[in-house]
């Protein structure tokens, strides 16, 4: 694998047993994700673009096939091992933000940084300049349910990059979002993906986000029906 | 430092809900202590009594002399031995001597036992000084449950029927010169109480006794020929036994209100896993093993266990405190249904071992039940969780 490729996926297959039947989420995915990507599985609903960013940031394992993540194989990672993965090299945003409801908009981007074990100077430095990018620094103290919808997902941004993770995996980021949120929140993603390298895949259906992507990967039925290049990559990244 | 950091955060951040646990788990921890002080004051108050009323350090018994057998009376009198005679000039010792009689109150027949004392006594708490001399010849002392029971009161004459050393039956009336009040029904119900030496001459036993009740600071007996040491450890075996298994009913209820405390600790805990299963998808994207998250849903219960044992020392130090200062009054004459010396204010007492042994006890508790439910988690899978599904 080069040093580039972060993400390859071999022969990739997931069936979910669904009593006597069986549905088949990924049907056989060869793909691959480069340093500073900034890509988007796109596709009908149950085309499998959940399935595969679940298997890619290790939260799931392939029925049959490989995934490899900067170099692990994601099917025989160990729940620890996939958890330390997780921590250390990968960013999540989910659809409906998954903000901890408990912790102020300063402890939930912080979260992430207590497992790394960080000192608390660097973890504060982290975290505000996370806000910083999400441009949300002066709502550190406030809570999850304080916010707005799009404050919301610019926080789950901050908690997913604060550790400065090689790659973000999003699932149907702007979903929740209207257009002018969903605008920003894009915006965000693609400075932070500029300014940190960081890869980038959605998965997605949204046309606002579809346009953003450089990289647009087409899901259906479980398999790669089209992956092409929408716009060169702004800077060199690799 | 990260699991109590965070467990810690969570308790905090869920409000009114962590208080409303903290609460109901502490009135578990208060309840426990202040039942079981108050046994443990229970205890050691109806010792005192009986010690200062009827036991004193210990006692010599004739040794033909069985309480629970009122025929071994006749012949349970022997006369006082020389160490015995020793201790009882020095003040370490009174005898007694206990003689079956009969009273008749108002056209009753009443049996009694007749109990001669020292009037100059002052090893037990009885008000034995009343008989000293009167002008009457046989001045006699009751106590409140006998007066009730013979409708006698203080300067009533009653005729007393009774059987001397050789077998001769005799009667003569007595005065009753005091009613006393006391506690210890031991000293009070079905007896009458008269000079010691009116009762040796009246049961031509001059100079014997039935017991000898030695001073409570007494150290250790010696071994009287015709007599028999009882000490404390079998005088108050019965009421230790007793205390004993009124402890273990209060054992019961307190393993019950723990139980339902644990219930309702481990419920919320349940309810807490289905509740915030997206937040444990959450936490595992983020990069928590499960092991880790586990380890936060059986940390956070038991902080919660050490918040209720704050806030039970919040109310339950000043209240606990005002019942050992000031006592626990038994409504009514409720002291008598136990069929032994109670007073009438329980003093409850709360040892070290108490507070912490109930405190570790509840915190264990709470930490097991809380681990439990977290046992689902370890079979969670992170899509799952994040989806919401909880198998």
């Amino acid at each position: 694998m080069e040093n580039s490729v972060l993400i390859r996926t071999e022969n990739l297959v997931k069936v979910y047993p669904m009593g006597e039947q069986s549905i088949v989420a990924l049907d056989d995915v060869n793909l691959s994700f480069q340093k500073g990507e900034f890509a988007g599985l796109v596709g009908p609903s149950g085309s499998g673009k959940t399935t595969l960013l679940n298997i890619l940031g290790s939260l799931d394992s392939p029925t049959r096939g490989s995934a490899w993540v900067l170099g692990e194989k994601v099917e025989t990672l160990s729940h620890k091992r996939a958890a330390e993965l997780r921590n250390r090299h990968i960013g999540f945003i989910f659809q409906t933000f998954n903000l901890l409801p408990v912790y102020s908009v300063y402890e939930n981007v912080e979260f992430p940084l207590l497992l790394l074990g960080l000192s608390p100077p660097a973890r504060k430095k982290a975290v505000m300049d996370a806000l910083e990018w999400v441009h949300l620094a002066e709502r550190a103290k406030s809570r999850p349910n304080q916010l707005s919808g799009g404050q919301s997902q610019r926080v789950a941004i901050a908690r997913a990059v604060v550790k400065k993770p090689e790659i973000v995996l999003a699932d149907e980021p702007t979903a929740n979002l209207d257009a002018e949120n969903s605008h920003h929140i894009l915006r965000t993603m693609e400075d932070i993906n500029r300014e940190l390298r960081t890869t980038f895949v959605f998965s997605t259906h949204d046309d606002k986000v579809i346009q953003h992507l450089r990289r647009k990967i087409s899901l259906l039925d479980g398999k790669v029906a089209k992956d092409e290049i929408m716009k060169p990559a702004e800077e060199t990244l690799s | 430092m990260i699991i109590p950091k965070l467990a810690f955060r969570n308790l905090v951040g869920a409000g009114m809900k962590t208080w409303l646990n903290a609460a109901v788990l502490s009135m578990a921890y208060v309840a426990i202590i202040w039942t079981q002080g108050l046994y443990i004051g229970f205890d050691a108050d109806v010792s005192r009594v009986m010690i200062e009323t009827e036991y004193g350090g210990g006692q010599y018994w004739m040794e033909k002399y069985d309480p629970f057998d009122p025929f071994t009376l006749q012949d349970a009198h022997l006369p006082l031995a020389g160490p015995m005679q020793n201790l009882i000039i020095r003040g370490k010792a009174t005898p007694i001597l206990i003689v079956q009689g009969t009273l008749y109150p108002g056209g009753r027949i009443l049996p009694v036992l007749l109990k001669g004392i020292d009037p100059e006594q002052k090893l037990l708490g009885i008000a034995s000084s009343v008989l000293k001399a009167t002008d009457h010849e046989i001045p006699a002392l009751i106590g409140s449950r006998m007066a009730q029971t013979s409708g006698l009161k203080k300067g009533d004459f009653v005729t007393v029927r009774w059987r001397d050393a050789n077998g001769t039956f005799d009667a003569k009336d007595l005065v009753i010169v005091e009613v006393m009040t006391t506690i210890d029904q031991g000293i009070d119900v079905g007896q009458v109480w008269l000079p010691l030496q009116t009762l040796q001459e009246m049961a031509k036993m001059t100079s014997q006794a039935t017991i000898v009740v030695l001073d409570k600071n007494f150290g250790a007996a010696q071994a009287v020929s015709g007599w028999t040491f009882k000490g404390l450890d079998y005088l108050l075996k019965d009421i230790k036994d007793i205390i004993q298994g009124k402890t273990i009913g209060s054992s019961i209820l307190y393993t019950i209100l723990l139980f339902l405390a644990m219930l309702a600790i481990f419920n919320t805990q349940v309810l807490s896993i289905f509740k915030r299963r997206k937040e444990i998808g959450t936490m595992m994207a983020l990069g928590f093993s499960r092991g880790k998250v586990i380890e936060l849903f059986t940390f956070e219960g038991a902080l919660q266990g050490v918040l209720a044992a704050l806030v039970g020392a919040v109310y339950g130090i000043p209240l606990l405190a005002y019942t050992a200062i000031h006592g626990y009054g038994l409504p009514g004459n409720q002291g008598d249904n136990f069929g032994f010396a109670v007073s009438e204010k329980l003093y409850p007492t709360y040892s070290a071992g108490l507070v912490l042994g109930t405190t570790a006890l509840v915190f264990i508790i709470t930490t097991f039940v809380s681990f439990l439910p977290t046992r689902k988690i370890a079979r969670l899978r992170p899509t799952d969780a994040l989806r919401g599904k909880l198998r």
